[in-house]
């Protein structure tokens, strides 16, 4: 039997991008765009544990009815913290500045983005908006709520307001950066014979979620400013008491905020297709409309963000176009879902910590998408809107969706990055560890929610208290879940097995050169004259079922 | 309550089973392509699971025909889900013309309501069953948000402007009242209940908690008090200042040509900006009141100028005893429009 | 088949331009990609501008006297004359940019020149607005404590403000917050120009652009028209509102 890797293997090289030039300085000063991930991979981690003792915080406040554990005022910076570290220096970043700076570059066949310099730039901003916003953290915190809204953020608050939006401001421009470089590179430096649909479809995510990262971006950056503004000089744009509308905030803010969800969520949907289509050995399914789907949900996802305002007073006519809309843009994610599982249809499953990651995105997102139905659904959004139904679904979607297809991408693609591959069977424990433990976290907040549980809240009537309880048990277990594969990663860059050039024997560009790969990434530019996710010519291929040779259409 | 654990909260209004019924459907086509998703790829991850290493599944490009179908239905259910929402959110939306009508104001960390017979309350309101209710509201510092899941219907409370909101109690019982946006520091401390009586009781309540005088009694005082009788005349009938008798609901025209409709937020912009949309004939002399009138006494003022319909006065009938108060004359039309 | 074929090298150059970085094939890809990376920032400047832009649409229709008085009260002369510089300095920038493109190197030089100059030119004028402002008490809140903006009508008169009927002072405030804001904003891309173009001065000087690499003098070209058209958009929504009014009645 012909092993499936027909290609020539990459020549072995003792020199690759990590031991390329040693000392803090190469690493500090790289142009590379793999070191500059790893860079994000590092800042980022370290945000994520901020973020993670705030939420843990927060289900230790909510075990009891009574606010016993904290004081008010802490548990109100504590949510807000947790929110904004957590969207704003983790999710924003995660997928795109670590696994998408590691590999668009590789996967189009190029040796490096098309601006290196700006892509370094990115990082130091992202550090600058970070040690601001750790400032403002330590000096004695934010209170606001992440979203900030008026005039409690310009006027009543007394917290660190100005500098917390110095930070996002600043950290805003890390994004406007990454996106920029990507669709350049993306457009002028994909390898002779990489046309557009031959692409892998976590390119097509890249791509649209850069769209969205420059479009989006730049809105926020300019609200905030606003409010930094207001909130110095006192002269109102947003005080009502002082000429302004509150309300023009939250449409400025929701107009970026919202599509800011798919900045989150569409780079993980890239990670699931190749998820999918490499540990089942077979092409996505409806490539092309999965390729744009993704396009079609960074458009639409501009069109939507009145639906964070039904209950502000806004007309009854706005709310029916943002609702119509709002349904409008679970379309192509549906079409997506559908895509990826017919792609599992005779295909060859193997079981990997990377494909079970990828399966547990599918199931996640479709419950977190459909609870999203509940509230673009304007009656029951009525009702539904600021309790914890809402904190629920959007959990659903960040970890349920992002965070699974961040953890599987991770996994999938660490042997490329470190050369080593991590514990195959911690691996799968752990993956089963969070999934259950994401659950039991979430799934009785949408009870607790649709029964009136507000949220924000620091103590609660106690007929919630038996949800709070569970959520909490919940978040213990994803929490130690997610310490597992903190503590592998980090032991196997030691101890791990090493790994060779292509150990999943898979046909993507980036496993045609060495792990860990050379600086240049390809030692001449290849010339791609094959599909995507294309695992043996047709001819080849080994029947599994009883069809003919030739490709099938259902 | 704590005996079993229950789904969904009390059903107190009209409209809380209309969204139930909403929410129930939204549940199970949930649960259906959930479940359904989930068991096609649990079957899938079994059936197709790697057998021998080397294997190579035959690739399929993809299906059309799938294509077209699994974006046709679910698009089609999505507009059901839409049209449905849309259609309970309207009735929700949009008041009715014979509400009674509460004044609330919302402030860090508390509720103040007035009925339009009077009677003030913190953080409780009395309502009788089967009578429609609309709120109007407005905030003295931030944003809040009245919040009762038993009717399932909340609304932002805004500083600077009115909103409003409406229901009709079904259940005699006491119920959740939250404050449904952030706040600042005791935002979970701004609950209340609302206390829904049968009209009978109800009746007794308004009776025993005679307040300092009905919201527009109290107008009246303010409407001298404040000058505004000087230009606008004793009794509204004008002068120096427009007329404001029977002018609530009205459309005026202004120096720049448009005509407004004199809603609640005209009245109240009047108040505080006069410059802002003068009334064509008049000079531009009237002086603000902003910071002399709180929100309480602007939703006085209100509540006066709209019992102004015609030079009588009205206080709105209570539950169930018409005839035991100033009921409308009959004949004259009514004047709340909004 | 699927063989990843080893390719020598794409293009017939035996030799490397030296400014040619190397992760590009060739030359004319490093341009491409540089283009399109000042066009695609250009678009979030645009996304960045327009949020001040809508909150400028929204109080102007809500406060149209206010508007409308302050307005009048910007100096007309001192706007025209610098939307007549930025325009001519755009002239001088594709001057500059066309005889890079033909290896003309000493006009190249004295258009680069020029624009830098008319740049200044825009922002001293600025410089002397501001300082009227300043004067005339019309800094929003108390930003500059020495001298907060105007409390009262009197003092307004005094300062040349003229209220059109049903303006009230703090809407004149917001319109004067947000004319800081924009153009605040504006002279900051500006200066941020004018820092562009002495290192294009520099470079230029030392010779490193030819007709083959000159896309660092194109691209700033592109970035200096942006910000010229941002400027005359601005210019007639912030000093030409009610101009008609002022003088027919």
């Amino acid at each position: 039997m012909r092993p499936i890797e027909y290609y020539e293997p990459p020549i072995p090289s003792k020199v690759n991008y990590i031991n390329a030039q040693y000392g803090l300085k190469s690493w500090l000063l790289t142009k590379d765009h793999k070191r500059i991930a790893l860079l994000y991979l590092g800042s980022i981690t370290f945000f994520f544990f901020i973020g993670g003792i705030y939420a843990l915080m927060i289900r230790l406040e909510l075990l009891t009815p009574q606010g016993d554990f904290l004081q008010s005022a802490t548990y109100n910076k504590v949510f807000t913290q947790h929110g904004i570290i957590m969207i704003f220096f983790f999710l924003i970043p995660s997928i795109p500045a670590t696994l998408g700076n590691f590999l668009v570059p590789m996967m189009i066949g190029a040796k490096d983005l098309a601006f290196p310099r700006i892509n370094l730039l990115s990082w130091y901003i992202y550090l600058l908006g970070g040690v601001i916003t750790i400032y403002a953290l330590l000096a004695g915190g934010v209170d606001t709520g992440w979203t900030f809204y008026t005039p409690f953020s310009t006027t009543f608050s007394n917290s660190y307001v100005v500098a917390t939006g110095l930070g996002i401001f600043i950290n805003g421009f890390s994004s406007i950066l990454t996106g920029l470089n990507f669709i350049v590179t993306i457009h002028t430096m994909r390898a002779p014979g990489m046309t557009w649909f031959r692409l892998p479809l976590f390119i097509w995510s890249h791509y649209a979620t850069s769209l969205i990262m420059i479009l989006g971006t730049p809105v926020i950056a300019i609200t905030v400013l606003l409010l930094a503004f207001e909130r110095v000089a006192r002269v109102g744009i947003f005080d009502p008491a002082l000429g302004g509308d509150p309300i023009l905030f939250q449409h400025l803010f929701w107009f970026y905020s919202h599509p800011a969800v798919y900045i989150m969520v569409l780079p993980s949907m890239g990670v699931v297709s190749e998820l999918i289509a490499n540990f089942s050995r077979k092409n996505i399914f409806g490539y092309s409309f999965v390729a744009f789907s993704s396009l079609a949900i960074a458009v639409f996802g501009f069109l939507v963000w009145g639906h964070h305002l039904f209950v502000t007073s806004q007309s009854v006519y706005a709310g029916m176009i943002f609702s119509f809309l709002s349904f409008a843009v679970a379309i192509p994610s549906a079409i997506k879902v559908f895509n990826w599982t017919a792609t599992l249809y005779k295909s060859s499953i193997s079981y990997d910590t990377p494909m079970l990651y990828g399966l547990g995105f599918i199931g996640l997102f479709t419950v977190g998408g459909m609870t999203g139905l509940f509230l673009a659904s304007l009656a029951v959004d009525v009702h539904l809107s600021d309790t914890y139904f809402v904190v629920a679904h959007f959990h659903y979607i960040m970890v349920g969706g992002a965070l699974m297809g961040y953890l599987g991408g991770l996994h999938y693609w660490w042997p490329k990055i470190s050369g080593r591959m991590y514990p195959e069977g911690w691996g799968r424990f752990s993956a089963l560890v969070i999934f259950v433990g994401f659950n039991l976290t979430f799934l009785p907040q949408f009870v607790a929610g649709y029964l009136g549980m507000p949220r924000r809240y620091h103590a609660y009537p106690p007929e919630f208290q038996v949800f709070n309880v569970l959520s909490t048990a919940g978040a213990s277990i994803l929490g130690f879940g997610m310490l597992i594969p903190a503590i592998y990663f980090v032991w196997s860059m030691r101890y791990g097995k090493r790994a060779e050039a292509n150990p999943w024997h898979l046909p993507g560009l980036e496993w045609r050169t060495p792990s860990p790969p050379p600086t240049e990434n390809f030692a001449v530019t290849p010339i791609v004259t094959w599909e995507a996710y294309e695992f043996a010519p047709p001819e080849e291929t080994q029947v599994v079922g009883k069809f003919g040779p030739e490709l099938e259409q259902i | 309550m704590q005996s079993w654990i229950p789904l969904v909260p009390d059903s107190a209004s009209t409209l809380s089973w209309k969204v139930d019924a909403l929410y129930f459907y939204l549940s199970g086509v949930t649960l259906f392509f959930s479940l359904l998703i989930s068991a096609v790829l649990i079957f899938f991850v079994i059936r197709y699971r790697r057998r021998t290493p080397y294997e190579i599944p035959r690739p399929i490009a993809g299906s059309h025909k799938l294509e077209t179908l699994w974006t046709i239905i679910p698009f089609v259910i999505a507009m059901t889900m839409f049209g449905w929402g849309a259609q309970v959110y309207f009735q929700q939306y949009k008041p009715p013309a014979n509400a009674i009508e509460v004044y609330v104001v919302g402030k860090q960390w508390m509720w103040k309501l007035q009925h339009a017979t009077g009677q003030r309350e913190i953080n409780q309101l009395h309502i009788p069953v089967g009578r429609k209710i609309k709120l109007i509201m407005t905030s003295e510092d931030v944003i809040h948000d009245f919040f009762v899941p038993a009717f399932r219907t909340k609304m932002d409370v805004v500083p600077g402007k009115y909103t409003t909101m409406w229901f009709e109690a079904t259940t005699p019982g006491t119920y959740h009242l939250f404050c449904a946006e952030y706040c600042g520091m005791n935002h979970s401390g701004m609950t209340g209940s609302i206390i829904v009586m049968e009209p009978r009781e109800f009746d007794n309540w308004l009776s025993g908690n005679a307040g300092s005088g009905t919201p527009a009694s109290q107008g009246q005082q303010l409407f001298q008090s404040l000058g505004c009788a000087s230009c606008h005349g004793q009794n509204g009938e004008g002068g120096r200042g427009p007329t404001l008798a029977g002018i609530y609901g009205q459309k005026t025209q202004l120096q720049t040509g448009e005509s407004v409709s004199v809603d609640d937020s005209y009245v109240r912009e009047s108040i505080l900006n006069p410059q802002a949309k003068l009334v064509a004939g008049f000079g531009a002399i009237m002086p603000t009141f902003q910071g002399q009138v709180s929100e309480d006494q602007l939703l006085q003022l209100l509540a006066y100028i709209k019992s102004l319909a015609g030079g009588q006065t009205q206080a709105p009938a209570t539950a169930g005893t018409p005839a035991a108060t100033n009921a409308r004359p009959a004949g004259s039309p009514t004047q709340n429009l909004k | 088949m699927a063989d990843v074929i080893n390719s020598h090298a794409t293009t017939s150059e035996a030799h490397h331009h030296r400014a040619l970085q190397h992760h590009f094939e060739n030359m004319e890809q490093q341009r491409e990609a540089g283009t399109l990376g000042m066009w695609v920032f250009l678009v979030t400047e645009i996304m960045f501008f327009g949020g001040m832009f809508l909150a400028y649409t929204l109080y102007r229709s809500k406060y149209p006297a206010a508007f409308a008085s302050a307005s009048n009260h910007l100096d007309i002369t001192l706007g025209a004359v610098n939307t007549g510089v930025l325009i001519l300095s755009s002239f001088t920038m594709a001057m500059s940019v066309y005889f890079t493109q033909v290896g003309k190197r000493r006009p190249q030089i004295l258009c680069l020149v020029l624009t830098l100059v008319l740049g200044l030119t825009f922002l001293g004028i600025k410089g002397v607005e501001y300082h009227s402002k300043y004067v005339d008490h019309l800094i929003p809140g108390h930003l500059i404590p020495s001298s907060p903006f105007l409390e009262n009508e009197a003092q307004a008169r005094e300062h040349g403000l003229h209220l059109l009927e049903g303006a009230s002072l703090k809407q004149v405030e917001l319109f004067y917050w947000i004319y800081f804001a924009m153009t605040g904003m504006h002279a900051l891309h500006m200066i941020i120009g004018a820092g562009l173009l002495t290192f294009l001065l520099i470079y230029s000087i030392k010779g490193r652009f030819d007709p083959e690499y000159h896309s660092p003098v194109e691209v700033i070209g592109l970035y200096w028209h942006f910000v010229d058209i941002v400027w005359i958009f601005l210019f007639p929504l912030l000093y030409l509102l009610g101009r008609h009014l002022e003088h027919g009645g």
